[in-house]
């Protein structure tokens, strides 16, 4: 689950790493025990329905939330002990764009270019400019952000974390608000950021976008980090499973258990009864071939109507890791 | 759009200005700019301005003011224009100044707060005692700046209703005009001194919430209920620490000699009051979760 692991904080190499981080709120547990690692380099996918802490952990990564145990370290230094020599490095949006409403768009980011300590008040004017011409928001720079709309102050959220050069983003939920043209944007805009060489963290609810734009993701459910890699291993690691339809359910039941598979009901069809079961990484060993199964049915004189075989799509992968439905986890 | 930051623009210059110029200038000047450019504050001050300006004109209408009626130097005012700036700032002392003074001082931290522009004023990386320090600063101007537009504004009402002249103290010696509006600078120092003690309350009250309303009222109340203790004589041996204690005793900035005891003991207060809510606040805002 966790690679790279290490035991001071600080691993050399990683960009983000969390160690055993854990926010309790009274007897509530937020987040419990998150090993976070996120490689240089990557476009690292946080994902995890609503209320599964993403946001909560987020907030612990930046200094904005005391960690109850566990430790964060960020560009390999601990937070929030160096937020002075790590946030400057560091562009975040966290839980939507935040505004004064009175001022321009363009006085918010001189407002909050200001607030960092390190910043160059002789290139600001620039870097503004820059920022908001990348967000496409020039047009709309001197217009006052109660005018915005919801698209275009996440826009210039976005413009806000790219105010300096910045070797880590941290954009939580950045499509959010967005018209598809500005998804696209964004998405494209990640992708250059990474070109550039900056490590971009991304947490979202919108898997077709994380399988979009990400190298990495990582699942949080409940508080607890349940998956974590790099795309394509979690996609394989929701392995492929057998989908059968047949009228002899109760002894196909045995013969599939018999087999080592766990078959779960999928519900009934005109044919017969469905099981589904998963079949484990094909190139484990042990791991049963398609028509062995198939085989071991027929000579158990088990009826067999159809017999499919199913990958799983991320979605599926979230869903089982997830649980599903709209119980949000508390 | 491009996709890369020109290299000046870039990390190398963000590190070159390193820690040497890590002061809260920037910050500082971008606070004021924030606090003076917007409505809200433009009205506190012209609100302030109107007190003097409605006394101006209530005795300039009414036919004669009966010696010993009404505020203090309010029948001297039609002899001479310069007291409405006197009487203007007596007035707003009990409730006109802690009131805008509390708005200013209870949106500090609470008001940041529920705009969510705290968290990206701290990933900025503002730092939090840095903010806190400039947000009390910025409050302090606006007490510097409120007692002088009372004054200012009545001096200017005055000088345009009324005759100007010499003012006779409350000494009994006569000063010329030029020297009056010196008292009356002196009189708005006093004054925002006396307001300093108040903005570290609600600068500690606005760490409490995200709610700037229930600061700002928190403030307001607390330097209600400060008068009124001061009021109760059965509490008298509390009076000397009530930060509302001296607020009225300007009246020895209009002696001459000039008498500073009184400006004395209210600094040392107020210094008093700013150490202990401005540590609470620290103690407070340090270690908050910021989950707004």
């Amino acid at each position: 689950m966790s690679p790279a692991g290490g035991t001071g904080s600080g691993t050399p190499g990683l960009t983000i790493e969390t160690q055993g981080l854990t926010k309790r709120f009274g007897h509530q547990v937020a987040v419990d025990g998150v090993d976070l690692a996120v490689p240089p380099g990557s476009v690292f996918g946080f994902l995890g329905p609503n209320g599964s802490g993403k946001t909560t952990t987020i907030r612990m990564l930046l200094g904005l939330a005391a960690a109850s145990a566990g430790t964060v370290s960020l560009l390999g230094m601990e937070m929030p002990a160096r937020f002075r020599d790590v946030l400057p490095r560091v562009g975040a949006l966290v839980e939507g764009p935040a505004f004064y409403p009175f001022l321009s768009g363009a006085g918010n980011l001189h407002r909050l270019d200001a607030a960092g300590p390190r910043t160059v008040p002789a290139t600001r004017r620039a870097r503004v400019n820059l920022a908001l011409e990348r967000v496409g928001l020039s047009h709309a720079a001197g217009k006052k952000v109660h005018a915005y709309s919801l698209g275009m102050k996440q826009r210039l959220g976005i413009a806000n974390a790219l105010l300096s050069h910045r070797d880590l983003l941290v954009l939580d939920e950045p499509t959010n608000g967005l018209d598809p043209q500005g998804t696209r944007e964004v998405r494209n805009l990640v992708r250059s950021l990474a070109r550039d060489g900056a490590t971009v963290f991304v947490s979202s609810h919108l898997l077709a976008e994380v399988e979009q734009m990400c190298t990495h993701a990582a699942v949080m459910s409940a508080g607890r980090l349940v998956a974590q890699g790099p795309l394509a291993d979690l996609r394989r690691a929701g392995h492929v499973r057998i989908r059968l339809v047949t009228p002899d359910g109760g002894n196909a039941r045995t013969v599939l258990t018999r087999l080592g598979l766990v078959p779960e009901g999928g519900g009934v069809e005109p044919d017969g009864d469905v099981l589904l079961a998963g079949l484990g990484a094909p190139s484990a060993d042990g791991g049963h071939l398609p028509e062995d199964i198939v085989g071991h049915l027929v000579g158990a004189g088990i009826r067999v109507r159809g017999f499919t075989m199913e990958r799983e799509s991320l979605e599926d992968r979230f869903v089982a890791l997830t649980g599903e439905g709209f119980d949000v986890a508390q | 759009m491009p996709s890369s930051i020109p290299a000046e623009l870039s990390g190398a210059a963000v590190q070159q200005a390193g820690r040497a110029k890590e002061s809260g200038f920037s910050l500082m000047l971008s606070e004021l700019r924030v606090l003076f450019g917007r409505r809200r504050t433009w009205a506190l001050l012209l609100a302030l301005a109107a007190i003097p300006v409605l006394v101006a004109v209530a005795v300039r209408v009414s036919s004669t003011v009966p010696p010993g009626r009404g505020p203090a130097f309010l029948d001297r005012i039609s002899q001479n224009g310069l007291f409405v700036a006197f009487t203007a700032m007596l007035v707003s002392v009990p409730l006109f100044l802690p009131l805008t003074v509390g708005v200013v001082a209870g949106d500090t931290i609470a008001g940041e707060a529920s705009h969510g522009t705290l968290r990206y004023l701290l990933v900025a990386p503002a730092g939090r005692v840095r903010l806190l320090l400039v947000k009390y600063a910025g409050a302090l101007v606006f007490c510097v700046v409120a007692p002088l537009t009372v004054g200012v504004a009545g001096a200017a009402i005055g000088a345009a209703l009324f005759p100007v002249g010499p003012v006779t103290l409350l000494s009994g010696d006569v000063i010329q005009p030029a020297e009056a509006a010196v008292r009356i600078l002196l009189i708005a120092a006093y004054l925002a001194v006396s307001l300093a003690g108040l903005s570290a309350v609600g600068l500690f009250l606005s760490t409490l919430t995200v709610v700037p309303v229930g600061a700002m009222a928190a403030t307001v109340v607390a330097s209600v209920v400060s008068q009124v203790l001061d009021q109760l004589p059965q509490l008298e041996w509390l009076h000397p620490w009530l930060f509302s204690h001296y607020w009225l005793g300007f009246g020895d900035m209009l002696r001459q000699p000039l008498l500073w005891d009184s400006f004395i003991d209210n600094a040392l207060l107020q210094a008093g009051y700013i150490a202990v809510f401005g540590a609470l606040a620290y103690g407070r805002f340090v270690t908050k979760d910021v989950l707004s």
